[in-house]
């Protein structure tokens, strides 16, 4: 049996009716991964026998009947949230190894739904890039399952890898300024970036603290929802995490969209929009209208602003986020014979080059002299950004847009160039800016066989809306289950 | 004026030159006079940072234990270990000792108060960056009013914000390694920033001892200054009298005493001075003061200019003190030192020196009154206090007595009963120092009641005066001091327990003369 190709929810369902266990399940992925995993490239580190004793201990509670939200469901995990049992290197040279003292709250979540957790995915150095071509682990960047030989996205590219590659049933990912969904559009999975302060970061390894969040990447939107009502909630050891109750999800998927207001906004429609993926995107659009959405044209005007915005304030939080690795105390030292000496040779050996860039331009940002012309007019620009949507979302209920410009593109194509790749970045990370929620939901494919995907965003807490529209236009696309061949 | 003492200065600088050790001995005496004439030619400002580590349970950002003295790197947890993924929460124990010191000192309290990074690399400092408060600090624009030789004066406080402390480095003598204890990473401090309103290493002196007693009324912080727990660093500078421009300022630091603060800012405004008198410029940097020595040194290592690069930490939510919270804490206030100084004065009657002694501390002022509860004559008692106790100890030490407050005040009763003589209350208070001992049982046990019985007395006279006729006679010739003589030989005779008006009375009786001589 293909176990690999169900969601979350039918494997729920096999397991209840006790027509496959946990086990079986588990066994079933663990092959699939030995089968496509040379050519995926998903999986930093694998751990079969804590995946085999997970779905064991699952299979007792689901005789026993006591078998959480999650029990027996094989996932795999972004290698930037912590887990006490299993490396967490964060793709880079400097946590090569390493194995935190404690689980991250949402691997806690996970694991006291009773998940089982096959290993830890690849992703950027530190979360940093949109292609996964920065992890430090040069034979660990994924290919797209869609067409080998094309990039998977970033940063969570292992992530979305996984799931499209059906070497897991579902992932977490990190999402700071577009790392969940633009993976996710280019894998042709569900990928959503919660609210800021919906989900705990509390052992998510910080790149950037004020626009970091987890989210789950799924086969599809029932899928998305059940993860995240697995995740979401308060957590008193994160001052930034909201006390909003999480609401049934689930339940409310099939709510319809009628008269639900879908806003277009024109900014996002503009120069530089692959012509196959406007089209896709259009259709798609058309499909909610369909089912009853109302749809409304309106404006983001500080879009412009975003990349730059964003690239400072993420770069300079991560200036000082990534001061911590220096040597001392875990992770990789460099020998030397002084402590300047010693701290320099660290980061040197131990940052790749688009770590030590942002880095770079994040103390620039902050230094004396500079700090107002930059970190603080970005932080200015920032408000502004918020307000953009706050305006946008008087008018309507969820914004609808491309993920990005286009879709997938063969490795190292832009690898040297990352001013074209920070660029690429334009229509997701302003979401982050304005802590708002957003969702890749898939709706086309092109004429070579890549996946589109569908950006979804809504006001903060607003997850639901998201949901409705995501989970009405994934019954129209007709693209779901859809798995590649490889 | 001021080139007067420029050639006064020289003058001595020819003079010394030539001049072998012992009159270069002589001529620095002289060196000396003439420097104090020169203080009134500069003015010395000195401001004062302190850090005052709060006395939570719990850290500032975790919930490991602030305890001193654990063996090192125990009280550490992912958080205040700077583990990646780990985030910080706020202690708001931390927020209410910061608004308490706020109210105590008049300052206002900012509503809106935010963490701050202040990033640099350090190995006593996990994470890179120190959580501490840049642009709005919870307390700005306080004063603190203090005393020296009689004048009062008001010193402004600058502000005050809280902060996470840094862990501990400590050097391997043999051989060139240091090794980290991150015990203390993340303890709460408060930093107590005074304008440069400080004219005197004695003015500086008495804030910090101010600051001191009231962080301790406030029960905020343990201010042990040996432990580190209450540190002081110092800014000083001088300028000619007169001009408004600051001079170039030193920083000092490691100075774990209110002695040593005081001693090291003398040393430094010296050093400063005969710097300024030989026409040089001082040089702003960094100094140790090494108490071994007693000089201020070069910091090893060379000084690198910092750049925090301070913003605002995104992993801690602003925190919002509203009216209902600083109510609560106004209310919650002991009576500060200041207030209770002029209740000593105006309700008890007690001279202002002596109510300054006695709210020094929280602890002995306490005591003051818990005797006073039990006797009632509080100017007599402020009296056996200061004199009798703090001879034995300090005002912060009080805790460490062996003798309670009830004790001390039955002891005060006999005395003012007549029971026991002013004299041998002194004595058995030394034994209940040493002992804890209640004095009843110690009169009691070492026969020291006083004799005020006449007929007792009246035999001991009359042995006195059989005893030594000469005297006697030398008296009755009018010879009055030996009186002195004969009253002694008296309390010799009684072991001292006679009754000194009741001796004097019947002594003078005895020699022939009524008590109106002896009035
Ligand atoms: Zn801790």
């Amino acid at each position: 049996m293909n176990l690999h190709t169900l969601t979350l929810r039918q494997a729920q369902q096999k397991l209840a009716a006790r027509e496959i266990t946990a086990t079986a399940l588990t066994e079933s992925l663990l092959a699939r991964i030995d089968h496509v995993e040379d050519k995926v490239r998903a999986y930093l580190s694998l751990h079969p026998e804590q995946a085999m004793a997970a779905a064991e201990q699952a299979d007792k509670k689901l005789a026993q009947g006591q078998g959480g939200l999650l029990c027996g469901l094989p996932l795999s995990i972004k290698d930037v949230l912590c887990t006490a049992t299993m490396p967490t290197t964060c793709g880079s040279k400097m946590l090569e190894g390493f194995i935190p003292p404690y689980n991250a709250t949402v691997v806690e979540k996970l694991l006291a739904e009773d998940a089982v957790i096959i290993g830890k995915v690849s992703m950027d150095e530190f979360a940093m890039g949109s292609t996964n071509e920065n992890c430090a682990y040069k034979d660990k960047i994924p290919h797209n399952p869609w067409k080998l030989g094309y990039v998977a996205g970033g940063s969570s590219g292992g992530s979305a890898a996984s799931v499209a590659a059906g070497e897991c049933l579902a992932s977490l990912g990190s999402d700071t300024g577009g790392s969940i969904r633009q993976p996710a559009s280019l894998c042709g999975v569900v990928g959503m970036k919660p609210t800021y302060g919906r989900v705990s970061r509390y052992g998510l390894v910080a790149f950037a603290s004020s626009l970091d969040q987890v989210g789950p990447l799924t086969k599809d939107v029932a899928d998305c929802a059940l993860l995240m009502q697995a995740i979401g909630g308060h957590d008193e050891r994160d001052s930034t995490s909201a006390k909003k109750d999480v609401p049934d999800w689930s339940a409310a998927l099939q709510d319809g969209v009628a008269g639900l207001r879908v806003g277009i906004p024109r900014e996002y429609f503009g120069e530089g929009l692959d012509a196959e993926v406007e089209k896709s995107i259009r259709a798609g659009i058309a499909m909610l209208k369909e089912a009853g959405a109302e749809l409304v044209e309106v404006s983001l005007p500080h879009t412009e602003y975003c990349v730059a915005v964003y690239y400072l304030i993420a770069s300079a939080e991560a200036s000082s986020n990534l001061a911590r690795y220096d040597g001392v105390r875990y992770g990789r030292r460099a020998a030397a014979d002084s402590l300047i000496d010693m701290y320099r040779q660290t980061r040197s050996q131990g940052f790749g080059d688009e770590v030590k860039r942002r880095i770079l331009i994040g103390t620039y940002a902050l230094s004396a002299g500079y700090y107002d012309a930059y970190y603080k007019k970005a932080s200015q620009v920032r408000t502004l950004i918020r307000e953009d949507f706050a305006k946008a979302f008087a008018q309507c209920d969820v914004l609808v847009s491309p993920v990005t410009p286009t879709p997938a593109w063969p490795l190292a194509q832009k690898a040297d160039n990352p001013l074209a790749l920070y660029l690429s970045d334009i229509l997701t990370i302003s979401a982050n800016l304005a802590g708002i929620p957003g969702m890749s939901v898939p709706c086309g494919f092109s004429a070579e066989g890549l996946p589109i995907g569908m950006q979804m965003q809504a006001s903060h807490f607003n997850e639901t809306a998201l949901f409705q529209a995501a989970w009405n236009l994934e019954q129209r696309a007709g693209v779901k289950g859809r798995m590649p061949e490889i | 004026m001021r080139e007067g003492v420029f050639s006064a200065r020289c003058s001595f600088v020819r003079f010394y030159q030539p001049a072998n050790i012992e009159t270069g001995k002589f001529i620095a005496k002289y060196a000396i006079t003439i420097e104090l004439n020169n203080i009134m030619e500069f003015e010395t400002v000195i401001g004062l940072e302190v850090h005052a580590q709060m006395k939570t349970k719990s850290k500032i950002f975790c919930g490991c234990s602030t305890e001193f003295g654990a063996p090192p790197n125990t009280q550490t947890c992912p958080v205040c270990l700077g583990m990646p993924g780990s985030l910080p929460v706020l202690n708001r124990q931390v927020v209410e000792n910061g608004i308490k010191l706020a109210l105590a000192v008049d300052a206002q309290i900012n509503r809106e108060n935010r963490f701050a990074r202040k990033n640099y690399f350090y190995p006593d400092l996990p994470k890179g960056y120190q959580i501490s408060q840049f642009e709005l600090p919870i307390a700005e624009h306080g004063r603190l009013e203090i005393e020296v030789n009689g004048a009062k004066k008001t010193i402004g406080i600058t502000r005050a914000h809280m902060e996470e402390d840094a862990g501990k480095l400590i050097h391997d003598e043999r051989e060139p390694k240091s090794y980290v204890d991150l015990n203390r990473t993340g303890t709460p401090l408060l930093e107590i920033v005074s304008e440069p309103d400080l004219r005197s290493p004695e003015e500086a002196a008495a804030y910090l001892k101010q600051l001191h007693a009231i962080v301790r009324c406030l029960d905020i912080c343990d201010g042990n200054m040996q432990e580190g727990s209450f540190r002081c660093d110092a800014n000083i500078s001088l300028r000619p009298r007169g001009q408004a421009k600051l001079g170039t300022r030193t920083e000092l630091k490691n100075m774990n005493s209110f002695r040593n603060v005081q001693l090291a800012l003398e040393y430094e405004e010296r050093r400063q001075r005969d710097i300024l008198l030989d026409g040089g410029k001082v040089t702003q940097a960094t100094l140790l003061w090494n108490p071994d020595t007693n000089r201020t040194e070069a910091m090893r290592g060379k000084e690198e200019a910092h750049d925090y690069r301070y913003f605002p930490d995104p992993d801690l939510v602003p925190v919002v003190i509203d009216e209902a919270w600083i109510e609560r804490m106004r209310q919650s206030l002991p009576e500060l030192p200041k207030q209770r100084r002029l209740r000593f004065i105006e309700q008890l009657g007690l001279p202002e020196e002596a109510a300054a002694i006695l709210t020094a501390s929280r602890e002995l002022a306490d005591f003051f009154e818990q005797v006073c509860a039990a006797f009632n004559n509080p100017k007599k008692a402020a009296n056996f206090i200061c004199t009798e106790l703090l001879r034995e100890y300090a005002p912060e030490q009080i805790s460490e007595c062996k003798v309670q407050a009830g004790q001390l005040a039955a002891l005060l009763t006999m005395e003012e009963k007549g029971t026991i003589s002013g004299k041998i209350a002194k004595t058995v208070f030394v034994e209940m120092l040493a002992s804890g001992t209640d004095p009843e049982q110690i009169v009691k046990e070492k026969g020291l009641v006083q004799m005020s019985d006449e007929g007792e007395l009246l035999a001991a006279v009359q042995a006195v005066v059989a005893a030594n006729p000469e005297q006697v006679q030398q008296y009755r010739e009018g010879k009055t001091k030996v009186m002195g003589f004969l009253v002694g030989q008296l309390m010799k005779q009684t072991k001292g327990k006679a009754n000194p008006q009741l001796a004097n009375k019947l002594l003078l009786e005895a020699l022939g003369l009524g008590t109106e001589a002896g009035a």
